[in-house]
């Protein structure tokens, strides 16, 4: 097992506990917000998408007969991720709006 | 250009990790929680930019083209949508999350197939899994929305060999990776059956769940959506991607927990019970009390009691978001607050279509959160309350759950509403809730059936009252 791949599993597990630390102390009233907040961060996979759609060899002559299937599968990733990127932080945002105090 | 490779892009995500992580914590309070959203998208946005600057990126057609599009697309639903409607929304979001986290691995696959022929047994293992949960979760996930949204049935869809059907496609996805993990050249075979297979799980997986039990499975879908990411960042080999996706992951399991302990069941009972759908034998105390009859009032024969009352505990369910009327509420309790009345509101963990659904309802209609209370902070104060509202609640507050050890429901977790002097319950009619269980409540001489849709009635009490 190379040390990269331990350092990323180190990463992973430490995460997970942050993650469980952090959340227990979301107040129930708030558990809608928090689901599309967290959905939102979880477009996170865009990194992954924009690298697949952007560092492979385009060209755009050979997108209709030599179909480049890495910038194909990157594109379709952009615009799921951007939807739930977009979408997620926007819808978050309406609904803490409406949450006030007395 | 090194140094901006090497050090500063790795930086840049680490911040947007961090900016994940102090967003989230500024969720615990609804005062912050709007600054801890902006927060989680300030790393996003930070996450994103780094991304683009990499000096490996040939072309941004493609890259501009998918933004303007999700962009749009997310920014149209986010402003359109109803709250009545927020958990399909999510749901169908979560779908998109494990999608895109396919078609990243999918495509992470090609590349490293065309450049380095046979691929490492992890990354082969990664890739797999990234696909594997991320498929479970979109196709999961559209049939949550088509359940919530109405397009399909919400009953659960059950057939016989059913569960054999599904454990076997489970194996067939496990085995199909395993074999393409040993496979070296054929791998292009084995991924297309495996995203095939995942397609298909996903799908097989949701429609035996009723639409009761929808909460359980939006933050289950919640879950793995997160879990597809932080797979697919072990693919790419990104910490941004391991640490956002695993928080996600934490989160949604921590919700999918809150919601089976609202119920009182295991996770396995809810996936696989196919709740609601078979013939489930009413608990003795249901039909018992079946026999005998209710007590129906108009609204108007209620305003003496109403005004007569100290403290009215109003306990919402998925009823009233079916019928719109939080806002007609928060009329009724301005009035009464005007005559003195003390008004809460009790939420159960499992009240409506998602965790914090009626929160949000409410929330919108302007109630203040300080007036809603849990389960736990106001139970014991039914015994001194004049009045409760049932408005288009119904197991959560069947007392059967109480002490009928034959009720399918036995030992959930209820609001006691049947210990407040008198119970109004608005209801459209006497059919049984989800599991097919009468609620005894109904038949108790304390309660009084208010029958019609709940906005109606609601607004019916505001006129009489005022």
């Amino acid at each position: 097992m190379n040390s990269d791949l331990l350092i990323q599993i180190y990463v992973f597990v430490l995460a997970v506990f942050v993650g469980f630390e952090v959340i227990t102390k979301v107040p129930p009233t708030l558990h809608t917000p928090l689901m599309s907040g967290s959905n939102a961060i979880s477009g996170i996979t865009i990194v992954g998408a924009l690298m697949a759609a952007g560092f492979t060899d385009l060209r755009l002559e050979t997108l209709w007969g030599d179909l480049n299937i890495t910038a194909v599968l990157g594109f379709l990733a952009i615009v799921f991720a951007t939807i739930n990127v977009v979408g997620g932080f926007m819808v978050t945002d309406r609904m803490l709006k409406m949450f006030k105090g007395k | 250009m090194e140094f901006l490779q090497e050090i500063l892009i790795p930086v840049a995500y680490l911040l947007s990790a961090v900016l994940f992580i102090m967003g989230l914590k500024k969720l615990s309070h609804p005062k912050t929680a709007p600054a801890g959203n902006r927060t989680a998208a300030i790393g996003m946005l930070i996450a994103i930019i780094a991304t683009l600057v990499y000096r490996d990126v040939i072309d941004y057609t493609l890259i501009i083209a998918g933004i303007i599009i999700g962009g749009a697309i997310g920014s149209y639903a986010a402003k359109k949508v109803e709250m009545t409607s927020m958990p399909q929304m999510v749901a169908i979001f979560n779908g998109f999350g494990g999608g895109a986290s396919v078609l990243v691995a999918t495509a992470e696959f090609y590349r490293l197939v065309s450049g380095v022929g046979q691929l490492p047994a992890f990354t082969m293992t990664t890739i797999g899994l990234s696909i594997i949960i991320g498929g479970i979760t979109f196709t999961g996930s559209i049939v949550a929305f088509a359940k919530l949204q109405g397009i399909m049935r919400g009953a659960p869809i059950l057939f016989r060999g059913q569960q054999v059907l599904n454990s076997l496609l489970l194996l067939g996805v496990l085995t199909l990776m395993v074999l393409a993990v040993l496979a070296g050249a054929e791998e292009g075979m084995y991924i297309l059956g495996i995203i095939t297979v995942a397609l298909v799980l996903g799908y097989m997986f949701v429609i035996p769940i009723g639409g009761a039990d929808m909460p359980v499975v939006i933050s289950l879908l919640n879950s793995f959506s997160g879990i597809a990411a932080a797979a697919t960042g072990f693919v790419l080999s990104n910490n941004a991607l391991i640490i956002s996706g695993s928080l996600v992951g934490a989160s949604g399991i921590i919700l999918t927990d809150i919601m089976c302990k609202g119920m009182n069941r295991t996770i396995w009972n809810v996936l696989f019970a196919g709740f609601g759908g078979e013939d489930l034998a009413p608990g003795e105390g249901g039909a018992a009390a079946a026999a005998k009859p209710v007590k129906s009032y108009e609204p108007e024969d209620t305003v003496v009691i109403f005004e007569n009352a100290s403290q009215v505990i109003v306990v919402p369910g998925y009823g009233m978001a079916v019928a719109q009327a939080q806002h007609a509420v928060h009329e009724l309790e301005k009035v009464l607050e005007a005559k003195g009345v003390k008004v809460k509101y009790a939420v159960h963990p499992v009240a409506g279509r998602m965790p914090g659904h009626m929160n949000v309802l409410l929330a919108e209609a302007n109630v203040p959160y300080d007036n809603l209370y849990d389960l736990d902070q106001i139970n014991p104060e039914f015994e001194e309350t004049q009045v409760a509202l049932v408005i288009g609640a119904n197991d959560v507050v069947n007392p059967a759950a109480r002490h009928d050890k034959s009720s399918p429901i036995y030992g959930m977790p209820i609001l006691d509403v049947d210990r407040a002097q008198t119970v109004f319950v608005l209801k459209r009619s006497m059919n049984p809730g989800f599991a097919g269980i009468e609620n005894e409540l109904f038949f108790n001489d304390n309660t009084i059936m208010l029958f019609g849709d709940a906005k109606d009635t609601v607004s019916k009490l505001v006129a009489e009252l005022k």
